[in-house]
């Protein structure tokens, strides 16, 4: 489902990206962990092009983008990468002028063009499944952050996408508004979509994640199920990072 | 609403303590000084008062020569004060800025009811003016349904508002309107005679259509309630007229004739009686009809009201494109957007108004109405205003919302207007509520080009009526109530967008 090949990005002198190479199967439930700024929020955003690799290969699905090249700056193809996936941010960004069920309609709308009843429908269905059928005509100001980061789901949801991309879904939250969000992601997981999450969140990728990968320095480090990885780390620079979130459960 | 009460209670509560205060020192008779201070407007032009251009260091003109001479016989240093044509007689009932006014004031009842005159030191009749070619119009009963130019406060006005069937276009001052009939913007002109004697000189697609009629004079004004300075100067006056000294100086100006040679058949009588009936009308002033002018100055809102709103939607068009420049447009469209911006903020809009108004008529021929000129000069000056508003809500808006539109697929087009814009609507609508109530006022500055709007409308009709008070707070209520409309809808449309 997901095949990226030596991608590299560089945000001036400074080389974000050097060289990721992450293969992951449909279905398939991935945790991409590291310190702070060691690129995998930026490997998240290139995934649908919100920022423009320098070198490397992507495909996701039938979709695949050499960057550099006179193609990857084609809007249409840009616009097939971005209907394959679907992106929740650590800050929800769902726009604050519109009700939530305004924000789940959004795309089906205006990008889709389906009918309005349909529509209604769809994210009535999808505000029913992240259990907010009676906060559908409430502003974003009216919700409190774990309800909106569950709107902000079903808004993902809305295309269909074949990938979830989440960027820290749950950083920004208070630790007893966490277990609601993490509990829509873990459904989604169980009914077989392919997730693809940037999390610190050690216990979360324990109970959720097939798969860890570990980024350092623009780099994977090291890779492999979730229990090895978290529990026999093999590289000293994943043991130091283990060993300060002492708090992770064995 | 109760807002507004509170605010013309306050404005009411003030202007009376005003008037108490104006009340309380009764003007003091200003005799026969050193220095004489006479007022004028060098905007009047040749022949009365103007700078030869030549040499325009120099003051010239027939009313300047005789301030000269009459303050030579009075005795005294003759002192010019510029000011404001249209507000000479208001200034002079107020005191204390010069002493009298020698500006080619009509000896006529509207005036004689303000101040009192002297005997008169010129005689003039009305002159229609039109273009060469236009040969049928011959008296202002061929203007029906045209458009005729005159100056505010004059006694061509009255005539012309007289006349049914005309339509009348009021100027400031007496080159503007000249220049519009060339153009072809009206169709005549009413003026005194010496002013159109002078301007079509130069004008050679001009003539004088008809005869001058309704002859009438020209006399200096002196505040009411000093008999001694108006007797001194009446005095002075006969004497220049007796000894020739008035005929050497109009000759100068090509201006001596039968008319002004009867000049010197005035009495003393016949300029004291009129005077003295001057006086007791200024006593008892007549009660001005509220209710009247309340629907006249409405009728004068209506032009400002859409003056306003059309330039206001061309600024906000147009600025909405010129802050999408500025933020989204390749480099060297965003410099030239912001080029623009400091262009038109930076400049004067009177400037502005008399570039497009004039300035493109003279150079490339286009005829702009004054209603079109007005609109543009004012909808492209706020532009530069609304691009900044518009500039500052679509920075506002943090980078996460574009983020998510885009990987949700929307195209770019689609989350400028789906969710940036409304957005950036909602952040600019309070700066924009306030460049409209901005707007509304000063939009009256397009009276100079002859649109008569709300302010202008107010002062034509208080120097009318005498009137600075009531009609005031009756104009200030309009502008008031059109400014709360605006907040009130401004807040409206802020519930609509939300947030």
């Amino acid at each position: 489902m997901i095949e990226i090949v030596g991608l590299r990005k560089r945000f001036g002198a400074v080389t974000v990206l050097d060289g990721v190479d992450h293969q992951q199967a449909a279905g398939e439930v991935v945790a991409l962990i590291g310190p702070s700024g060691c690129g995998k929020s930026t490997l998240l955003r290139c995934l649908n092009w919100l920022e423009t690799p320098d070198a490397g290969s992507l495909r996701l699905g039938d979709v695949r983008i050499e960057a550099g090249t006179p193609e990857a700056a084609d809007r249409r193809l840009r616009q097939r990468l971005r209907r394959r996936t679907g992106m929740i941010f650590q800050q929800f960004h769902l726009f604050p002028h519109r009700t939530a069920l305004e924000n789940v309609m959004e795309a089906p709308v205006y990008v889709d063009r389906l009918p309005h009843s349909e529509a209604l429908a769809l994210a009535m269905g999808l505000l029913a499944k992240v259990g907010l059928s009676d906060r559908a005509h409430h502003l974003p100001s009216q919700l409190s952050g774990g309800q909106q980061q569950r709107v902000a789901i079903a808004r993902a949801l809305a295309m269909n996408p074949r990938i979830l991309l989440c960027d820290e879904p749950t950083s920004a939250l208070d630790p007893e508004l966490r277990d609601e969000v993490l509990t829509v992601l873990k459904t989604l997981a169980s009914e077989g979509m392919t997730l693809l999450l940037v999390t610190h969140e050690l216990a979360f990728a324990r109970d959720i994640a097939h798969r860890v990968v570990f980024l350092e320095g623009g780099r994977v480090v090291e890779s492999g199920p979730t229990r090895a990885v978290l529990d026999q780390p093999q590289h000293p620079r994943l043991q130091e990072f283990l060993g300060k979130h002492r708090f992770a459960p064995r | 609403m109760r807002r507004v009460q509170t605010l013309l209670l306050i404005l009411l509560a003030w202007t009376a303590g005003v008037r108490t205060t104006a009340g309380a020192a009764p003007p003091s008779e200003p005799g026969i000084r050193q220095v004489l201070r006479w007022a004028n407007d060098a905007e009047g032009g040749a022949p009365f008062i103007f700078h030869p251009p030549d040499n325009p260091d120099q003051l010239v003109g027939f009313e300047v020569e005789l301030a000269q001479a009459l303050c030579d016989r009075l005795g005294c240093t003759s002192q010019f004060v510029q000011y404001n044509w249209a507000n000479l007689i208001p200034g002079l009932r107020q005191g204390g800025n010069y002493d009298i006014i020698i500006a080619a004031l009509e000896r006529t009842p509207e005036n004689l009811a303000q101040v009192a005159m002297s005997r008169p030191y010129f005689t003039f009749g009305q002159q229609l003016v039109a273009r060469t070619q236009d040969t049928n119009i011959q008296s202002l009963k061929d203007l029906a349904g045209r458009r005729i130019g005159v100056l505010a406060s004059t006694l061509s006005y009255r005539l012309a508002t007289r006349q049914p069937g005309l339509e009348v276009r009021v100027y400031d001052e007496n080159v503007n309107y000249f220049r519009d009939l060339e153009l072809g913007r009206i169709d005549a002109v009413l003026t005194d005679s010496p002013i159109a004697t002078v301007q079509l000189k130069n004008r050679p697609n001009l003539r004088a259509a008809g005869p001058s009629f309704a002859p009438a004079h020209y006399a200096i004004a002196v505040p009411i309630g000093s008999p001694e300075l108006l007797t001194r100067i009446n005095e002075t006056l006969g004497s220049l007229i007796q000894d020739g000294t008035l005929e050497r100086i109009y000759r100068r100006y090509e201006l001596w004739g039968p008319q002004q040679a009867a000049l010197a058949t005035w009495t003393a009588e016949a300029v004291a009686t009129t005077t003295s009936g001057a006086s007791t009308a200024a006593t008892r002033p007549t009660p001005v009809p509220m209710l009247r002018y309340l629907t006249i100055l409405l009728e004068a809102a209506v032009t400002t009201l859409w003056v306003s709103l059309t330039s206001m939607a061309l600024a906000m068009s147009w600025g909405l494109g010129l802050a999408l420049a500025r933020c989204h447009g390749p480099k060297p469209l965003r410099w030239m957007a912001t080029l623009y911006i400091e262009v038109f903020r930076g400049t004067p809009l009177l400037l502005q108004l008399y570039f497009i108004y004039f300035g493109l008529a003279q150079q490339w021929g286009w005829k702009l109405s004054a209603g079109a000129a007005a609109v543009l000069t004012l909808g492209l000056n706020y532009a530069a205003n609304e691009a900044e508003n518009f500039r500052a809500g679509l920075e506002a808006i943090p980078r996460g919302q574009t983020e998510a539109a885009l990987a949700l697929g929307l195209s770019p087009v689609m989350t400028l207007r789906r969710i940036l814009l409304p957005q950036a609507l909602r952040i600019s609508l309070p700066g924009i509520t306030n460049d409209l109530i901005a707007l509304f006022k000063d939009s009256s500055i397009v009276s100079v080009i002859g649109l008569v709007e709300l302010t202008k409308e107010f002062l034509i009709r208080s120097q009318d009526a005498g009137d600075y008070i009531g009609l005031g707070i009756l104009t200030a209520a309009i502008y008031l109530a059109m400014g709360h409309a605006a907040s009130r809808g401004a807040r409206a449309i802020e519930r609509r967008l939300r947030t």
